[in-house]
């Protein structure tokens, strides 16, 4: 390891000499992050541009449409997914807590906030479920549904499935850093690395939310 | 790794996240409120889209902590991400044209 003048130059005068060879060997860290928080960043980066592309491709269809519906009642629609939309935010409250915990070395700490960033998760999915078999009771197919342009299924099932599945996964992702906390087999990069996840999660919604529904809701 | 600078940023944190969360329920109210407004579809979307940008900002800055990380990671992440989706927008234009001919 490279000692006195040469660690001190290492971030932002250039390398040199065994620092240099360092680096060259792989054991520079340029962002100052781990290679797990940086894959997870990079992953967050190419799943956002995935679910732009779906917000753009629907956003495409219903302005090119004449009849798009607009199906949203403020009740139950609306308001249920303005619960949800709480609930998710409010589990990425629980979700920092966490990682916090972990930081601060309360491995028990760590076990609570996920578990009920984990319920938070589930409710969302169950509130979600249940507005999905609402849509399907009332007609709603992939490509047909009872008022409008036959798009309209496909896009929001589309949309709000590849959520939903993002979300069913992270429930189960942070089950596992949970269980594997109480254990000690995680560090506190592993539980800030799922926190990342699960704030990208949360995230997406902020768009489907106004996107999908505030902007399909029925006026009075 | 806990020591006591750690310990510090941490406590100073945790008001931080209910703040912040605080923020965004009261934005997402914003929104709602927002949606029942008899406006022209173009500032409806503006508007919502705008509370919706800078809830996802607060997301990334404070809960994904990217406002405490080197700024060579921002630089890495965010402007090649904001690009490709910018030129996503191209489609719209063809999208519009879809829309007048099917009122033709």
């Amino acid at each position: 390891m490279a000692t006195g003048h040469e660690a001190m130059s290492v971030p932002d005068a250039g390398l040199h000499g065994a620092a240099a060879r360092d680096a060259w060997a792989g054991g520079a860290s340029p962002f100052a992050i781990g290679s797990k928080k940086l894959g997870m960043w990079l992953f967050i980066v190419s799943d956002a541009i995935t679910f732009s592309a779906m917000l753009i491709a629907y956003s495409y269809v219903r302005m090119a449409s004449a009849n798009w519906p607009m199906p949203f009642e403020f009740m139950p629609s609306i308001a249920n997914a303005t619960v949800m939309t709480f609930i998710l935010l409010s589990s990425s409250l629980t979700m920092v807590m966490g990682v916090r915990a972990s930081k601060l070395g309360n491995r028990s700490g760590v076990v609570k906030w996920l578990l009920a960033t984990m319920l938070g998760g589930i409710l969302f999915d169950v509130l979600h479920l249940r507005e999905w078999l609402g849509l399907i009771d009332e007609g709603v197919r992939l490509f047909k549904n009872p008022w409008g342009n036959p798009l309209f299924g496909a896009s929001f099932f589309g949309l709000t499935g590849l959520h939903m599945t993002h979300v069913t996964i992270g429930v189960v992702y942070l089950g596992v850093i949970a269980w594997g906390t109480s254990r000690g087999k995680y560090s506190d990069e592993d539980v800030e690395v799922s926190g990342l996840y699960w704030h990208f999660v949360d995230l997406v919604w902020m768009f489907i939310f106004p996107l999908v529904y505030l902007m399909s809701n029925k006026m009075a | 790794m806990h020591d006591s600078a750690e310990r510090a940023h941490a406590e100073a944190s945790k008001r931080t996240f209910q703040f912040v969360w605080g923020w965004l329920l009261a934005l997402t109210a914003v929104e709602v409120v927002l949606a029942y407004q008899r406006l022209e579809i173009k500032l409806m979307l503006t508007l919502l889209m705008t509370l919706s940008v800078v809830k996802a900002s607060l997301i990334i800055s404070y809960f994904m902590h990217l406002k405490y990380e080197k700024r060579s990671l921002v630089l890495l992440l965010m402007p090649a991400m904001v690009f490709v989706i910018c030129m996503m927008f191209v489609v719209f234009p063809d999208s519009v044209r879809l829309y007048r001919q099917a009122l033709r």
